[in-house]
């Protein structure tokens, strides 16, 4: 150990207060849900039970949960194949611009989203095409595609290529070497891929705005327009405690899955 | 052969495979042609019609645009009003703070996971930063709405000061819940890349006389750079385009907010012209960050 005593007491301090900060809004959240007073004023009047019966009982909330689900299994199985596609490509084939499909694969998550969602929007306009969950799917899916080309991309450079040949030398053709070597393989890559997508697009707002049209309601458009309304606040306390127990969920699948998932964040 | 693995023989495809495994140019097409039929003719190609707009003209009574007719009307507006140049200062001003202030808050906690915590300390630490960055983004402001409140919990802690609490229309709100919001995605890199310092470099550093501040400087933060620039390209280009957080925290104009309430009102070539600038920003931003090897660190 290097660092002196005092730079490892300061470090400590710092990171626990660090953590605080990170935690301190979600318990505040999560207080907030059992708050007898329908405003949010801090200290709680009294605890009460009742805005998760009243959540129960709001029909909006589960039409949102559906529309969420429905939209992020869509955009998840467009991003995973054409992500994996994509990988394969520029993993296993050398050609012109190959350098720039990275780039041309993160944009659509570097640029702002309000450029996204107005881009798509106008086009799906121009073209005619209704919105609803359809639209949802292709915007979200646009930008899934990276988080699965990232994962699948960095798993097939590890993976050896002995085992294809090997299967090839044995007379399998490519689609059953793909399905019985390289897909096993790459089997955990997607799984993490695929998760971090369901994450990404589960939790969208601003693309989502601006192509779901009036008439489907996501998880997050829901808590976005009934935290402007004074009347449903003690509702949105209920679904953000919701939210953030679920968050729980992709934080262990992403330990199970192993190393690939945790590190780099949602990226 | 066929029989042993257990698949049915299937004549067509099976010579399509052998034909494909001949011709790795067709392979190669037939990989690339749906992503890139995708991400080019869906995306590249709306992002590119949205930008067109920026160079046509729109009817100033119907606000209808007229494709095709071409002006450099939008551009003149912009750079002729200092509103959309306060704006983006704000806004790249605001995008370089909280930056500057993710990486101030993120390198000790990341250096303190990678060099002391005990291994069971780490992981715990992992999973506790891991948990905040998968909640959702929408709940965490909704939160920190709670906190500024006028009546909320800030005004509380505040109040035995004889301070008021912020309300929700201050900048200064904006500020603290970006750097709240994408504190862990700088955090994570940091720390990925200090744990790959070997500790040998510090020890030599040490040995050769040089100070726990010189150390951190000349040695630790030189490894860490690439890492540190991975994490400001969240923290910097989330900032830059996000329209949410200074509307419900704060009643300051950025960016994202000029782009959103133009092509609400249908003013479009406005919208796309001033589009243009965070578009630009961020490609730039990208193209630094990768010759700094940012990409590797992700």
């Amino acid at each position: 150990m290097v660092e002196a005593r005092w730079v490892r007491v300061t470090l400590r301090v710092a990171t626990w207060l660090t953590v605080g900060f990170l935690y301190l809004p979600l318990v505040l959240v999560g207080i907030h849900a059992f708050n007898e007073s329908r405003f949010m004023a801090w200290p709680p009047p009294g605890f009460t039970l009742r805005w998760f019966g009243e959540a129960l009982s709001n029909p909006a909330i589960p039409v949102a949960f559906l529309n969420s689900v429905l939209a992020a299994l869509g955009a998840v199985a467009i991003a995973l194949v054409l992500g994996t596609l994509a990988a394969m490509a520029v993993q296993r084939h050398s050609f012109f611009g190959k350098e720039s499909i990275s780039f041309l694969l993160v944009l659509p998550i570097a640029l702002p989203g309000v450029i996204t969602g107005i881009a798509l929007s106008s086009t799906f306009q121009t073209l005619g095409v209704g919105f609803g969950l359809p639209t949802i799917i292709v915007g979200h899916a646009t930008f899934c595609v990276v988080v699965a080309y990232n994962n699948v991309i960095a798993r097939l450079r590890r993976l050896p290529r002995t085992p294809e040949e090997a299967s090839a030398d044995l007379g399998a053709d490519t689609w059953i070497t793909f399905r019985r070597i390289t897909m096993p393989g790459m089997r955990s890559a997607l799984l993490s891929g695929g998760l971090l997508a369901f994450a990404l697009s589960f939790d969208e707002v601003i693309v989502t705005l601006f192509v779901a049209g009036a008439g489907t309601q996501t998880v997050p458009i829901f808590v976005l327009n009934a935290m402007q309304r004074p009347t449903e606040l003690p509702v949105v306390n209920v679904v953000a405690l919701v939210l953030i127990a679920l968050s729980v969920i992709p934080v262990y699948l992403a330990q199970r899955i192993g190393a690939d998932a945790g590190g780099g964040g949602r990226i | 052969m066929t029989t042993r693995t257990g698949e049915k023989p299937a004549g067509r495809s099976r010579r399509l495979a052998a034909w494909l495994h001949a011709h790795p140019r067709a392979q190669l097409r037939l990989l690339l042609s749906a992503p890139l039929v995708w991400l080019v003719g869906v995306y590249i190609g709306s992002l590119t019609i949205l930008l067109l707009n920026a160079f046509w003209t729109s009817d100033s009574f119907t606000g209808k645009v007229n494709p095709f007719d071409w002006s450099l009307a939008a551009f003149e507006q912009i750079l002729g009003n200092d509103v959309y140049r306060t704006v983006a200062l704000r806004t790249v001003g605001m995008a370089l703070l909280v930056t500057v202030t993710d990486a101030l808050l993120a390198i000790p906690i990341a250096y303190y996971m990678a060099r002391v915590a005990s291994p069971r300390a780490r992981r715990f630490l992992v999973i506790a930063i891991l948990m905040p960055l998968w909640a959702s983004y929408l709940v965490k402001i909704f939160a920190w709405r709670s906190i500024f409140l006028g009546n909320g919990f800030l005004a509380w802690v505040l109040q035995p000061f004889g301070i008021a609490g912020p309300g929700t229309d201050e900048i200064t709100n904006s500020w603290i819940v970006f750097s709240y919001l994408w504190l862990p995605y700088m955090i994570l890199p940091i720390y990925t890349g200090l744990e790959r310092v070997p500790g040998s470099l510090l020890e030599a550093s040490a040995d050769l006389g040089a100070r726990a501040g010189t150390t951190f400087r000349r040695v630790v933060l030189p490894l860490v750079l690439p890492s540190l620039v991975a994490g400001s390209i969240f923290t910097f280009s989330l900032t830059l385009g996000d329209y949410i957080v200074p509307d419900l925290v704060s009643d300051a104009t950025f960016i994202g907010n000029v782009i959103y309430d133009n092509s609400a009102l249908g003013n479009f070539p406005i919208a796309a012209a001033y589009s243009l600038l965070p578009i630009l920003i961020v490609i730039g931003y990208l193209l630094v960050a990768r010759r700094l090897g940012a990409f590797d660190s992700l």
